[in-house]
């Protein structure tokens, strides 16, 4: 597969490794903020062929996983409303809210239909004209840009049966939260390739420079993860912070300015509670009272249920990368992706789920 | 063990669970096992079922007999490759073939949601006499029952199927043994993707045909060359992963197996990158799993690569007696992982 392929290549990967290898090491903690890169890191299990000195720390990454109970809730709520279809991203459907997740919703009656693009949300309100279509728009910079489009496209058909709950999420506050927390220390940051492909990443110089910290936009498959945390361990070595762009097919210092204007003409900067996380100023993004009749939330007024989550969910902390998802108590017994209770162990890139899915029985794998 | 055993505490996120059925009930992941097991074999409990087999093998007189059902509820009824009719026909057809039997008799059993178009009943009906024909299968009773316009979807279909098992033939999942080695028929994840490309709601267009076809002559004839099969499962729900994970199960054995040894076509691959879909829990409805001694494969492996439906068969992997149940892939990178069964669904990924 055309740039696929490539970047799933052993021989080149055994390169990367040596190179890694051949770096005066010490012990060091990297982060991937990714949810799709720690994916990865399981999937092809990038940490076996690392040395011990090389840490890896799961970052924020997953917008699911991030998602609060809150959103879900409401978004449960209108969907059992009559009348109401809620068109939702497929891995969000399993996600617990404060009662049930979307998919027990539906199996209670709910309308709920998966999603491949917000385009889908806006072909159903157009055959469906008698039923309000919401679309639960979650997601970082990458799929805001899509999701504000669907919003342009129903304000030029006059499209009234359109809505949107919006519980996106920015990144660059995310990480600054997580660099400027007592917590934890890292040594270097994989920076997301694909939020980067949008924001550019003037962001992750503003934060090499800040924190004194490296800082490599990295893409997604095998030889751009080993390459990304190559590059980062070489400044670590050296002591130095600089931002380095490993995903240059991909990625610019500017980014995409057009998708930057759709989201600026849509959206506005608002505080956002994260799961986990909690409160971070300025990290999430909110319709704008111009596009207002599209906002679910300020139409149809969706029950918000307070909720407390389970004291013993460390996911919090895994999402910061101060644990990992095996010091978890519920880890693989209370929590499972059968029955997650924290979001972590939901998505496939949630850093539980890849866990539980690919190193849980690690032990195994020893001496084999 | 109850979660307040383990914390202390009850969960603060209430769960509902197991009180409704929900989609994940029937993906042939864990939750359908979980479903089987707590419900169906608690309550049908005997022999035959708990041999967790496609079908149930049994004697009848002087005659070893191989009796399957299985029901079709594909949505979109037409795909790329096939529809729900020839699927139904050659599915049976299928199970039938993994028992180490000769397809010989099905029974059809059509739910019928009324409104439903009699053209496409036609062109369903059609196919389903072309696929029996080919499988040299007659369709010798049915059944019909039309329900209210929205308690039904379309059309479902109940295949069951009978045939005969030749002497000396044993398959079952309690045979595998060490140093089996474990053939796959052919490319996977082509028919779940070209179904779920086909999906109304998903504007979504691929080259991607299902791979829906009988395999009953490639079984016949290793059958005659390799009488020693232990095991023999076309990977449908749940996929080749979740398939070598039943087995890995039921013979309490582990099973190892080499990612650049499993064949899936490109373009198929690519709908699962966009997807975020693992091809190794994707579904197939014309491909297999052969489990058999090590000192067989080879020659197993020309017998179905002369055949069109098995020539892009392939060696990949082998059974070892250590950390039963499990099934390990070596990555395509040298590293390796434990390959779970999936609970539910896979669900599309959002990025």
């Amino acid at each position: 597969m055309k740039f696929i392929e490539e970047f799933r290549d052993k021989v080149e990967t055994e390169i990367v490794i040596e190179r890694i290898l051949s770096l005066p090491l010490k012990r060091m903690r990297i982060m991937e903020v990714c949810g799709s890169q720690t994916h990865a890191i399981m999937k092809y299990g990038l940490e076996e062929l690392l040395p011990e000195e090389i840490m890896l720390v799961h970052g924020p990454g997953c917008p699911v996983c991030v998602t609060p109970p809150e959103f879900i809730d409401m978004a449960i709520d209108l969907a059992m409303r009559k009348d109401f279809i809620l068109a939702s991203y497929g891995d969000m459907l399993r996600v617990p809210g404060s009662g049930k997740d979307m998919l027990k919703a539906k199996a209670d009656g709910a309308d709920i239909r998966i999603i491949h693009s917000p385009l889908d949300a806006i072909r159903i309100a157009r055959s469906e004209r008698q039923k309000n279509v919401v679309l639960f728009a979650i997601g970082f910079e990458t799929t805001a840009p899509a999701n504000a489009s669907a919003i342009l496209v129903a304000e030029k058909e006059q499209l009234k049966n359109f809505f949107m709950i919006s519980c996106h999420v920015l990144i660059p506050p995310a990480v600054e939260y997580i660099l400027s927390s007592d917590n934890i220390s890292l040594d270097g940051i994989l920076a997301p390739g694909h939020v980067c492909s949008i924001t550019g990443y003037k962001w992750c110089e503003n934060i090499s420079g800040r924190y004194k910290i490296p800082v490599t936009v990295t893409g997604f498959e095998p030889l751009d993860i080993l390459q990304g945390i190559y590059r980062t361990a070489e400044q670590v070595v050296s002591g130095r912070y600089k931002t380095i762009n490993q995903y240059k097919r991909a990625v610019t210092r500017e980014g995409n300015p057009k998708a930057q204007e759709v989201i600026k003409s849509v959206f506005e900067i608002s505080e956002r509670n994260w799961r986990g996380l909690g409160s971070i100023p300025c990290s999430g993004l909110n319709i704008r009272e111009d596009y207002s009749r599209f906002d679910a939330v300020k139409v149809f007024n969706p029950e918000v249920k307070t909720t407390n989550e389970n004291k013993n969910c460390i996911a919090g902390e895994i999402l910061q990368g101060v644990k990992k998802p095996a010091e978890c108590i519920l880890f693989g017994k209370t929590c499972s992706p059968e029955n997650p209770v924290g979001a972590p162990m939901v998505s496939s890139e949630g850093a539980c789920a890849a866990y539980f899915m690919y190193k849980r029985n690690k032990g195994i794998l020893h001496g084999q | 063990m109850a979660s307040d055993e383990i914390t202390g505490i009850s969960c603060p996120v209430p769960q509902v669970s197991n009180e409704k059925i929900t989609l994940g009930h029937g993906s042939g992941g864990l939750l359908t096992h979980e479903l089987i097991t707590k419900i169906f074999l608690k309550e049908f409990d005997n022999d035959y079922l708990n041999m967790s087999h496609d079908g149930a093998v049994f004697i009848s007189g002087t005659q070893k007999l191989a009796f399957t059902t299985d029901t079709f509820v594909v949505n979109p009824l037409f795909f790329p490759g096939g529809n729900i009719g020839d699927l139904a026909v050659n599915g049976t057809v299928n199970d039938l073939a993994m028992c180490g039997a000769v397809p010989m008799f099905l029974s059809a059993g059509f739910i019928i949601e009324e409104g439903f178009s009699q053209e496409d009943l036609k062109k369903i009906v059609h196919s389903m006499k072309a696929a029996a024909v080919n499988c040299g299968v007659s369709i010798i009773t049915g059944d019909t029952k039309v329900v209210e316009k929205g308690k039904g979807d379309k059309l479902f279909i109940n295949t069951s199927g009978i045939g005969l098992v030749q002497d000396g033939i044993d398959i079952s999942p309690k045979r595998i043994a060490p140093g089996d080695k474990i053939i796959l028929s052919g490319s996977i994840a082509d028919h779940g993707i070209a179904v779920l490309a086909a999906r109304e709601n998903l504007n979504f267009r691929t080259e991607v045909h299902s791979d829906t076809a009988a395999v009953h002559d490639i079984i016949n004839k290793l059958l005659q060359v390799c009488k020693d099969v232990h095991v023999l499962r076309d990977p449908t729900r749940g996929g080749v992963a979740g398939t070598l994970n039943e087995l890995a199960r039921s013979g309490q054995v582990s099973i190892f197996i080499d990612e650049v040894r499993v064949k899936v076509k490109e373009e198929v691959n690519s709908a699962c990158e966009i997807l975020g879909f693992d091809p190794l829990y994707v579904a197939n409805e014309g491909k297999f799993i052969c489990i058999l001694p090590g000192s067989e494969a080879e020659e197993a492996l020309k017998v179905i690569r002369s055949f069109k439906y098995g020539n892009d068969a392939e060696i990949i992997g082998d059974v070892r007696a250590e950390n039963p149940g499990r099934v390990i892939l070596h990555t395509r990178l040298g590293t390796k992982r434990v390959l779970e069964m999936l609970s539910g669904d896979q669900l599309p990924r959002i990025c």
